[in-house]
Parts: structure tokens; sequence; C-alpha cells
């Protein structure tokens, strides 16, 4: 309760020294490996990765949780072991029902590593990001108002629809992936689960599967034998590298729409949250552009059809729109 | 410029004279006094009897803080009041007083938000450029980040808040509130060893903590000595669970969960500092594990201590100033306080 020159309280302020983070300490027992690391993401929580599952060309995602150094350590096993273990058996439970979702490969809630299925192609929010990207633009110039960039959007995108038939063709790709959303969306809650953190982000466009160019030269093991080599036990063959076709830096709006990080899923029925569920959707589209939610309609709708209950969730998600937890409550 | 700050959201009354004396140097701190209303061990402060206490403190303090800052009351450019979110009748009655020498002194007023005044103090304190803020208290919970002109909040409780939460679970076992249940708690949990498992709710970046002090009341039960020796709560060693233990075990699940959801907030907006504010930032053990999060994550942790986490009449009359070099005061007729004012509702127009 003294006089004090502010300046001179600084000094447990002093930003501490800076170490690498967390990478994997243990190696991975066979057949994974921790070879070949790629970082994908650090979130809160995981160090996502990517490497190689049974053969050097059958990539695979590896979700590494370390431990807590800020955590009790009985605490942080804990956690960890019921979250790891939580978030594998949504994952098998959606396989089972017949869900696109990643496969489990492997997982150990001891040292906190799960191994899953690698999926191939765009996330939603890209295919959206460049959806505004593209038609977007012509709206720019001069107009302030969301509802004017919105009407002009629209009236961009029906030009274009008249003008080239590339156009009208993307249009219906569009509404065609939205509408593989709502019912994933709809089976997914249909079966008992919520996502728990439902984004654009975390939805993928899996583009279909290319077929392997046969490459030339000697005869070359195929994936299967390398498998079998592998699963076996035995020193993987020399392995010649599969040519694969490169997936094209496409456009195509073809595919089936898989979701991703089940980290925050939870097993439940109820409407409360599966139209919370909805309503983290809607925002993640409305982000992205306000005339995205147009096409948030057609999710909707198609969520609406997808399965009994559905009707009473959207109306429950007007609930929770107007509710909006976070908001003043004066008087 | 100098401000006078008056705060008295709950049961804390401070006066605090700020002055800036130009926008590139520090702020200077001439007086910050606190006087804390105290309640009985195993009772909570009530509106009614804060109020009194404030009411009866407010003259003194604000005579003393004056004299102590050596400035005269013609060098006061603004006053500063706390308009919010705090309790109502502590609030009013320092709303009161704040009008009142607002009208004697002839100078203008400002209402300052609560959470904003202990977010701008942390940062003039600790240099903080732009961290992610955990602001906990007894009445407050909540994950802040600064965007475009708001604070705004990423994640908070959906219930109680923490300080509430370490207070209630103070009251059930008697712990004494001087000078304040959550000091006493982290004394007691410093010689605590045991962890006793306890409800611990993180839903994305938001926390609950009813469930604690549900399970706290059928702890407490368990571990009094009233109870048989063979029906007492043990450890997995054998060893008898003491009040220690059950203190030890609230600051670690209660603080873990504290961090992760900043964890999860530093994850969403990318940054790699943090800073606590606010009376629960006092505690060295979640100073401890905020500062290994953010190494973690190649960042730093910020704290400040006791004199500015914990409620004062300095943060409000910093946040008061900066408002007021806006261009911003409170005429007299809207020097209204409220119960209920959101961290984000007020226009950051001092920032980038």
């Amino acid at each position: 309760m003294s006089t004090t020159n502010m300046a001179s309280t600084a000094s447990d302020a002093q930003p501490p020294t800076t170490p690498p983070p967390t990478q994997p300490l243990h190696a991975l027992p066979q057949p994974f490996t921790t070879s070949n690391l790629e970082v994908l993401t650090q979130g809160a929580e995981a160090l996502v990765y990517k490497t190689t599952f049974l053969t050097p060309s059958t990539p695979c995602v590896l979700k590494y949780r370390p431990p807590k150094l800020y955590r009790h350590p009985i605490l942080d096993k804990r956690l960890t072991k019921a979250r790891l273990l939580a978030e594998a058996r949504v994952l098998v439970k959606c396989r089972r029902e017949g869900l696109s979702v990643p496969a489990v490969l492997g997982g150990d809630w001891e040292s906190g590593w799960l191994v899953l299925e690698w999926i191939g192609g765009r996330t939603v929010r890209a295919v959206l990001d460049e959806w505004v990207h593209k038609f977007g633009l012509r709206a720019r110039d001069g107009k302030t108002s969301e509802e004017e960039v919105k009407r002009e959007l629209d009236e961009g995108l029906m030009e274009v629809v008249a003008e080239e038939k590339e156009s009208q063709e993307a249009r219906e790709g569009l509404m065609r992936l939205m509408q593989m959303v709502g019912r994933a969306v709809g089976k997914l809650h249909e079966i008992g689960v919520c996502h728990g953190d439902l984004t654009t982000s975390n939805l993928m466009l899996r583009t279909p599967e290319r077929k392997e160019v046969v490459g030339r030269g000697p005869p070359r093991m195929t994936v299967s034998a390398q498998r079998e080599a592998a699963m076996s036990g035995q020193d993987p063959p020399e392995v010649i590298p599969v040519q694969q076709e490169e997936t094209k830096e496409t456009n195509s709006l073809e595919g089936d729409v898989v979701m991703i990080d089940f980290g925050l899923a939870t097993q439940t029925i109820h409407e409360e949250d599966r139209a919370v569920d909805l309503y983290v959707l809607e925002r993640a589209f409305t982000a992205t552009h306000p005339a995205a939610e147009h096409l948030f309609q057609e999710v909707l709708r198609c969520y609406g059809e997808s399965f009994k209950g559905a009707k009473t969730v959207l109306k429950r998600l007007a609930d929770v729109r107007l509710r909006g937890r976070k908001r003043t409550m004066i008087g | 410029m100098i401000a006078i700050g008056l705060e008295g959201s709950a049961n804390k009354i401070g006066i605090g004279v700020i002055s800036h004396p130009s926008s590139n140097k520090p702020p200077i701190v001439l007086a910050n006094l606190r006087h804390t209303f105290i309640s009985p061990p195993g009772e909570g402060f009530l509106p009614k009897d804060t109020a009194i206490h404030h009411r009866a403190w407010v003259v003194r303090l604000i005579k003393q803080a004056v004299q102590q800052a050596g400035a005269k009351v013609s060098d006061v450019d603004v006053i500063c009041y706390t308009k919010g979110p705090g309790m109502g009748p502590p609030l009013q009655s320092v709303a009161l007083a704040a009008r009142t020498i607002s009208l004697l002194w002839n100078k203008p007023l400002v209402g300052v938000n609560h959470c904003v005044g202990h977010i701008e103090m942390g940062r003039a304190i600790t240099h903080a450029q732009n961290p992610v803020v955990l602001y906990v208290s007894g009445g407050n919970t909540q994950v802040i980040a600064y965007s475009q002109q708001r604070y705004r909040i990423f994640g908070e409780t959906m219930d109680i808040a923490i300080g509430n939460c370490i207070d209630r679970f103070a009251r059930t076992l008697m712990i004494p509130n001087d000078p304040f249940p959550g000091y006493n708690v982290e004394q007691y949990a410093k010689r605590g060893k045991n962890l006793v498992d306890l409800p611990y709710t993180v839903k994305g970046m938001d926390v609950s903590f009813s469930g604690i002090l549900a399970a706290a009341d059928l702890l407490a039960g368990q571990i009094s000595d009233d109870v048989s020796y063979g029906k007492r709560l043990k450890s997995e060693e054998g060893d008898l669970i003491t009040k220690e233990d059950l203190c030890f075990s609230l600051q670690e699940t209660i603080f873990a969960m504290l961090v992760e959801i900043t964890e999860r907030a530093m994850a969403h907006v990318g940054t790699s500092q943090v800073l606590v504010v606010g009376g629960v930032g006092s505690n060295e053990r979640l100073q401890d594990m905020m500062g290994l999060m953010a190494r973690d994550r190649g960042g730093s942790g910020f704290a400040t201590d006791e004199r500015f986490c914990i409620d004062n009449g300095i943060m409000i009359a910093h946040a008061g100033l900066l408002e007021y070099q806006t261009g911003v005061t409170t005429s007299l007729e809207d020097s209204t306080c409220t119960q209920r004012f959101r961290t984000d509702e007020v226009f950051v127009g001092w920032r980038d």
C-alpha cells in the first residue's frame, strides 16, 4: 500500500528462456514409426503429425498428447487416458455405423498416442474460401454493407451461372457438398454422437482415389505384399517408389465428406448438444463470408430430413441462436 | 494527467491515485490504498454489510490517498469509479462517493469496467504487449483476447467463478477468511501431498466448478474427526486424507482446468504470451502452472503481485484515465452502476 513506481515492479515478469516444443520422445512400436514425422498442427492438447503406416507410401496421422508438465502426473494420466479412449471409441463407433471418419489404426493411452487413417483431400473451409475468392471479387468495389455484398454476390453468382456452364457445375457441386455435409452431421447425431467442435476445418472433402499409374522398370512389390511383409515382421523389401499420380490442385467438388478431429466428441442424444453442434457449424460458415449463410440453409435442409428427431433439433437451434449464452442480462 | 480511482465492487474498497506523465512514459502510482471487509469463518460477505463497510471507509481512504499522493485536489484531472460488474449495494455506495467528490471538486467522471481495469493494469505492470488474459477472481472467470477495439471473451465459467468456488470450499472446511480464503487455501495446499479425485469439467474453452463444491461437501464429511477410523477417507497408501490434501487437490484440479482453457485460447488466437489478472492470479501455484504451459508453447507467462491483482483503486484510475485521454467522460446522469457489465461491451479506443 505504498507509493510505487510501476516500472520497478516488473521484475517478476521477465520472459523465461524458450525450450523447443515437445516431440514424442519414445519410439513407437512396430508397425508404427516415428522416423519420418511431419508436423501438421500443434493444437492445445495434441501434436498432430503425418507419418506412414506399414509401407512408406501409406500415409497416416499420428496424434500425440504429450504429458502436460503443469498438471499433476496422476491427473494428467487420468485425463489423457479418458480423452484418448473416448476419441478412439467414438471413431470406432462411427466406423461401425458406416460413417465416413478416419479409421483407428492403433493407440496407447499410457504413452498418449493414437494413429489414424490419413484422409486425403481439402477441408470444406478451403473449398468455401476458394468459392468466396472466386465469386466474391466482383462484389468488392464500392460496396460496404453486408446486405449489399450479399445481394451482389447472389446476383454475381446468377450472372456467372448464366454465362458459363462451368460455374453452373460449380454451383451444383457446392450444393451437393452442402447436402453431403447435412446428411453426414445428421447421421452422426442419429447414432448418438456429438462432435463438439464442428467447424468447416474439421470437415474434409475426400477426393476419389486415383488409380495408380503402373510404374516402369522391373516388377515391384505391390502395396499389399509390402503390408504382408511388414505384418509378419520381415524386413521390408526394397521399395521402388510407387508412382502415384499426384493429386492435382483440383477444384473438383467430387468426393465424399469425412469428419475429422473427434477430440471433443461425446456420446449423447441430447437435443441441446446436437443443436450446439449445428450452431458452431453455422458460426463457422458465417465467419467465412456472409453469403455462405445461404449455403448453410441447404445443410440444415438436408439435416432436417436425415433422421427422425432432426426437426426438433432444428427448433432447438433457433433457441440456441436467440439465447446466446454469453448475452448480457440486464434487469 | 492525474486520476483518482474508486473501486468497491466486492468486499474490498480501494482508492488509488495515478499519474500518466506523457504518452511514452510509464504511468506512476502515487497512492494505492485498500481496506477489506472480512467475514467470520464459515460465512461469506453479504452485500448489505459490505456496503456499510465501504460507506464507513470511503471518506477516510480518499483523504489519506490524496494526502499520500502529495497532489492538490486541483491537480486531479478526472475521477474514475467502478461502474460494474459486481455486487449492487457496494457498487452503489462507491458510485455515490464518486459523484459526490466529482460535484465537490468540479471534476469529470469516468465509469470503468472492472474487468478492463484488471486487464489494463496487468498490461501496464508487466509490459506484456498483446497477451491472452486469464481473469480469475471471486466473481469472474474469463479467458480474454484483444481483437478490433474490444476485449473479447473466448472462454468463461458456465456456473460459478473460481474464487467463489475456492471461498466456498474453504467455508465448507471451516478455513479462516483472514486475510482472504484463497490465501489460506494456498498455504494449506503447500502442505498437502495426496491427490483426491475431483470433477474435472472442461467444455471447449469453458469450465464449470459447481460439481467440485458438491464433491467438497461429501469429502468434508469423510475427513472429519467425528467419523470412525474405518470410514475415514484414505489415500492409496492408506494415509488419512487431511484438509491440506483436499486443498492441494482442489488447487491442482481447478488450476489445471484454467490452464487448459487458456492454452486452448492461445492455440486458437496464435499468441504465446499469457497474462493472469484478478485476485486468484496472486496464487503462486497458478502462476507456476501458467508459466510452465507458456514455456512449452515457446512463450511466457506474466503475473502481478497482490498489490495489483487483488481489487484495487489504482487499476480503475489507470483504465479510466486511458479512456479519458480518448475524450470519453461519463455525465452525472449516466453515472450509474450495474451488476452485469460484460468485458466485451467496452469500446477500447486507446489501443490499435
